[in-house]
């Protein structure tokens, strides 16, 4: 199934990276001992991953893209001074914060707060080791990637925990327990989501799960939305991005859990924010997006630079809602992942166990997952707008408090009226 | 130099005993409860051990077993943290030395 | 049998690892970094996990022990703030240590005489042997987990409502 016809498999077809990590590996064997080229193997994949795909990504699309694209949404312009168009604004960032002091508070727990940080950097750089770039280009294709990924993203929640606790600052604790809060009740939900799409594709393995959405010709995004949608806003809470980021909530708590870090400790929670932002949109896309495959094209086009496109997709998704959404409160934000999230995701898994039932003991044909497909985005519609009705939330056509002075039957001076008041 | 079942077997049986004397010995009453996790990672240590290097009948029963395991001590965690917690409301200790009779 | 350089160098970095991070978890002063060694030392039994080939209760231990049973511990001891936090020990710790060197010096020898039916290679172990067996020969096991964690859920909900909580839902529901 993974016999794709390359032009060629020559060194210098940078369509397939691996070609180049196989000459290299080669010529090691041939002229070091054994366990070199074994050593070898994962840093190439390491310094590929990270230093042609992560690093540019983080700096410019995360730390530039972002602050720009979010200013231009809100009707300012992002920075601008830095370079021309203020594109070295990212590298202006690393050297004043490297300059800064990293303050320590003088009740706190000094190594506690210096690991912290340390700890939190873990999911943005060890989950890039289970993404496929390519057919051939996964630095390791385990058979639990999936489960691997969770099992990543669970750190960082206690790197955020221990950070605020370390602090000896109750705002920091406050800003510590909700992130945890927040973060266990949405990894039900995404479990529960991320459930649903293994029903499917029957393997827990990413370049399995890529494989299937290859070789089935569909994306799961279109027969899964429901998980998608759910994947996307738990993986948004998971990150504490606005409208959830309650807990770095500057107008609320200081800045929460981060409050006493400075320097270049801040940097680094600051930096892996994005990377963690980065490779939870690189997990959504090779789950839900299709990864490297884009029906056909990843013969001609490098693999690779498709997944990148998918991975900025849906990172520009994450930066649209960041700089349009209000931020939630932390009830409304619970009421959302208990009582919305976890009932859907729940009858998301009933839904796909029946579809996948029906399809294997009546041995239907594989074109059956377009209706399947079909029936999922109009009972996603309908689960969506459905329950949130029986739950009570209602759109407003007609405000149900005054917005107006006016319409409040108070007091407005002659000149001062909307439009000039003529 | 090869590992076999002994050295897991030891290993296992070295943090049971670690464990063990956490929970006899502590007197936070959440002390106690990391010893008793200390003692039931040891025993899945020991199962997952048997699984991959012993011979048996079912191996895969070893990792079912330890599934159960995890399951009953998350259940079994919550429930004793609430208990400290709610015996922390009445008496304001949890220190099992304090906490000895049932009259406050 | 496990052989080859890298496993056994593995094995044995894991076992000084994981050890050292319980004795940590008698030895420290302070409660909290007790239960930051605890973290560690179930880090290093998901490392023996993954030694063992059982890649998926590796990921599983530290979704499940790290992400959710340390982090219940954790709120434990920020909810229980007058408790003592030094990690001492009661009176009764040489008794302690006397049983559980006892256990371990009846345990180590009786391990090292038995004559263990080993197997040369490894067994296949795979994943989906594992949630057959789950959803077939032990579903009622698994049942049973379900409604075990369906109680204790309820029950550890119901055990920390404060009294005044309590009062409050008592007089919602005599006015309604």
């Amino acid at each position: 199934m993974s016999a794709i016809l390359l032009a060629t498999e020559h060194w210098w077809d940078l369509r397939d990276l691996s070609n180049i990590s196989r000459e290299i590996l080669d010529f090691l064997r041939d002229v070091g001992p054994d366990w070199l080229a074994y050593v070898v193997s994962p840093l190439i994949g390491f310094v590929a991953a990270f230093l042609i795909f992560v690093l540019p990504s983080q700096l410019f699309v995360g730390v530039y893209g972002e602050r720009r694209l979010i200013g231009r949404m809100q009707s300012r312009l992002g920075p601008n001074r830095v370079g021309k168009f203020g594109l070295l604004q990212p590298i202006a960032d690393a050297i004043k914060l490297m300059q800064k002091e990293a303050i320590t508070p003088r009740g706190a727990d000094k190594w506690v707060m210096w690991a912290a940080p340390v700890v939190f950097v873990a999911p943005a750089v060890l989950v890039w080791a289970v993404i496929p770039f390519g057919p051939n280009m996964v630095i390791a294709d385990i058979p639990v990637g999936l489960v691997y990924y969770l099992a990543v993203a669970a750190l960082p929640v206690l790197a955020a925990f221990v950070a605020g606790w370390s602090s000896n600052n109750k705002y920091s604790l406050f800003g510590a327990m909700r992130v945890v809060a927040m973060a266990i009740s949405y990894e039900v939900a995404l479990v529960l989501g991320l459930l649903g799409v293994v029903l499917f594709t029957s393997t827990l393995s990413l370049q399995g799960i890529v494989e299937w959405q290859r070789a089935h010709d569909i994306w799961l995004v279109f027969l899964q939305p429901l998980a998608f949608i759910i994947y996307f806003i738990s993986a948004s809470a998971e990150l504490n991005r606005t409208p959830t980021d309650i807990a770095e909530a500057e107008s609320e708590i200081v800045a929460g859990y981060l409050t006493e870090y400075s320097g270049m400790k801040w940097g680094l929670f600051y930096g892996m924010d994005i990377g963690y932002a980065l490779a939870a949109a690189a997990f959504g896309s090779t789950v839900f997006l299709g990864g490297w495959s884009f029906f056909g094209l990843e013969k001609w086009v490098p693999p690779w630079l498709i997944l990148v496109a998918k991975t900025h997709l849906f990172y520009f998704v994450f930066i649209w809602t960041r700089g349009t959404l209000p931020r939630l409160r932390i009830d409304q934000l619970m009421a959302l992942a208990w009582k919305y999230m976890l009932p859907l995701a729940a009858l998301n898994l009933l839904v796909v166990a029946a579809e996948r039932l029906w399809w294997h003991e009546a041995e239907l044909g594989d074109g059956i997952v377009y209706l399947f497909a079909a029936a999922n985005i109009a009972l996603a519609l309908l689960l969506l707008v459905g329950w949130a009705r029986v739950l009570g939330y209602r759109p407003e056509r007609v405000p149900t408090r005054p917005r107006l002075v006016k319409q409040a039957g108070g007091y407005v001076p002659p000149g001062a009226e909307l439009g000039g008041g003529r | 130099m090869s590992i076999s079942l002994e050295h897991f077997l030891t290993v296992s049986t070295l943090l049971f005993a670690l464990g063990l004397f956490v929970a006899l010995s502590k007197r936070n009453a959440v002390a106690v409860l990391m010893g008793v996790e200390l003692m039931l990672n040891a025993s899945n240590l020991a199962l997952v051990a048997f699984a991959r290097l012993a011979e048996s009948a079912m191996a895969i029963a070893g990792q079912v077993f330890v599934v159960f395991v995890i399951t009953v001590a998350a259940a079994e965690v919550a429930v004793a943290l609430a208990l400290a917690v709610a015996v922390y409301r009445t008496r304001e200790t949890i220190d099992v030395d304090k906490v000895t009779t049932l009259r406050a | 049998m496990i052989e080859g350089a890298g496993p056994v160098a593995a094995f044995w970095g894991l076992s000084v690892l994981t050890l050292a991070a319980a004795g940590g978890v008698i030895v420290s002063r302070n409660l909290f970094h007790a239960v930051l060694f605890l973290i560690l030392v179930f880090l290093g039994i998901a490392g023996f996990f993954l030694l063992l080939s059982a890649d998926f209760l590796a990921m599983a231990q530290i979704i499940i022990y790290v992400g959710a049973i340390a982090v219940l511990i954790l709120f434990a001891i920020v909810l229980t703030p007058r408790a003592s936090r030094d990690n001492g020990e009661t009176r009764m710790a040489p008794a302690a240590l006397v049983v559980a060197i006892g256990v371990a010096g009846l345990l180590i020898p009786a391990i090292a005489d038995t004559d263990w039916r080993t197997l040369a290679s490894a067994p296949a172990l795979p994943l989906a042997d594992l949630g057959r067996e789950l959803l077939g020969t032990w579903v009622l096991p698994f049942q049973l987990a379900s409604v075990l964690l369906t109680a204790a859920l309820v029950g550890a909900v119901m055990l920390v409502r404060s009294p005044r909580e309590e009062q409050e839902e008592l007089e919602e529901e005599e006015r309604r």
